[in-house]
């Protein structure tokens, strides 16, 4: 298992099974539909709506088989991280006070305010990890480039994700070797020095790689450019699950507007 | 939270980090010529990696950003090469929103590529470069956060200050490790820091 796979189903990985929904769909319109949903969060107001989109985000992941465990961490990795923002907003908000800690009340329009931006960050989240995160990443390079990003940034991205792996894989050896040394990380000069001189290691070698591949690149004639010879269309599931998705949204207005 | 989730920055941040971002990625672009692409992009390939290495700091860790390395290495290139790992991560952890992701693209991207080729020139003094790059890019960050914090909303003011001081250790790890990678390079491969002249 790679450090890019979310664990989600490849094809390959699932001899005799179906693949899951939204791994039928194109490319580009498991992106657009991301991009879709999160402009629809985001601009939704009410408590209502937004636990109709995490629904609807839910439901994606149920429909792109994300497993289970990783997600989760992933969203309390995201609790975590707005943690600080979002304690402070009701003793900043005002209203009336609901509950005191410590003589302190908590704000109503605090308390609030935070529930909205955790509701609606954990949907996009969610949304996002079984629309793209579940694709194969080259298959999302390519319908970037099929949106129009500039074929020079879809080459770095393709490039990158190609070598994501091969110096992860490149860490890890390095990482067991001084495992196998007993080096345990902890809070110390030498500790920090060490994982310094790990990536420093990696980086080296990793400047050495890249001249290899420039020249390698370079015999093939390279120009900047990955040529995209996959012919995706959009097909009946796709304008299907479009238009779900376009229903879905506009009720979910309907209820935000209520 | 150098990576601001969606659904908490406003409408005119979001537009204004849009704009920033696109600025730079069309800098950037411009720079990476062909034959630059496997570079950058085996670079950006590192600079992910070794975010995925969590240093223990007291009972905390922190991830490096790098940013200030990949903007002494790559200048103006570091830009589209940190856009490749936010989306990444974006897509890949959940690090970060999607709408958002024009705001975090500049407030990461922008202060790598500027300290970074502020730190070029004192590179005949590593360990001072190393600490200009990778000290004053995570501390240039911290502040564009908070300032999209704080420009967000009035609530926000209160946790953006907050925000500032939960990154100061990360200035530290990174000030202190950037100057060692940068005191190696100048020793064992000073041909990679003049990619971006």
């Amino acid at each position: 298992m790679s450090v890019l796979a979310l664990g989600s189903a490849s094809p390959l990985d699932l001899p005799g099974q179906a693949r899951p929904l939204l791994a039928r769909l194109d490319p580009r319109s498991r992106v657009m539909a991301a991009l879709v949903f999160a402009a629809a969060v985001v601009w939704c107001q009410s408590v209502a709506a937004l636990l109709a989109a995490l629904g609807l985000a839910a439901g994606l992941a149920l429909l792109a088989r994300l497993p289970w465990g990783t997600t989760m961490r992933r969203l309390l990795a995201l609790e975590g991280f707005m943690l600080l923002t979002l304690a402070t907003l009701p003793f900043t908000m005002g209203g009336p006070a609901v509950v005191h800690i410590a003589g302190i009340g908590l704000g109503v329009e605090g308390l609030h305010r935070a529930l909205i931006i955790v509701l609606k960050a954990n949907a996009v989240v969610l949304a996002t990890l079984a629309l793209i995160g579940a694709m194969e990443l080259p298959a999302l390079g390519h319908a970037l480039a099929r949106l129009g990003l500039p074929l020079r940034f879809v080459a770095l991205f393709l490039f990158t994700v190609r070598y994501i792996e091969v110096l992860y894989r490149q860490y890890a050896r390095l990482r067991l070797a001084m495992r196998a040394r007993a080096f345990r990380p902890t809070a110390c000069l030498h500790c920090w020095r060490s994982l310094g001189h790990l990536i420093g290691m990696l980086l080296v070698g990793t400047l050495e790689r890249s001249e290899r591949i420039h020249a390698a690149m370079r015999c093939r004639g390279f120009d900047g450019r990955f040529h995209l010879l996959d012919e995706h269309r959009p097909g009946r599931l796709d304008w299907g699950f479009g238009a779900v998705q376009a229903v879905s949204l506009l009720l979910l207005a309907a209820l935000d507007v209520m | 939270m150098a990576h601001i989730p969606d659904g908490i920055v406003s409408v005119p941040v979001l537009v204004a980090g849009a704009v920033v971002s696109l600025g730079g990625l069309g800098m950037g672009l411009r720079r990476l010529t062909p034959e630059r692409v496997p570079k950058v992009a085996v670079l950006a390939a590192l600079f992910f990696v070794a975010s995925l290495v969590h240093f223990p700091v007291g009972l905390t860790s922190v991830h490096l950003l790098l940013g200030g390395l990949a903007g002494v290495i790559l200048g103006w290139a570091a830009f589209p090469a940190i856009a490749v790992g936010l989306i990444l991560q974006a897509v890949l952890f959940g690090f970060g929103g999607l709408i958002v992701l024009g705001v975090n693209i500049a407030n990461i991207a922008l202060p790598a590529v500027l300290m970074g080729l502020l730190g070029r020139r004192f590179l005949a003094r590593p360990t001072l470069a190393g600490i200009i790059a990778g000290g004053g890019a995570v501390a240039a960050t911290a502040l564009m956060v908070a300032v999209c914090l704080a420009l967000s909303g009035r609530e926000f003011l209160v946790g953006a200050k907050l925000l500032v001081f939960t990154y100061v250790p990360l200035m530290a790890v990174e000030a202190v490790f950037t100057a060692a990678v940068l005191g190696l390079l100048v020793k064992v491969k000073p041909e990679a820091l003049e990619m971006s002249s």
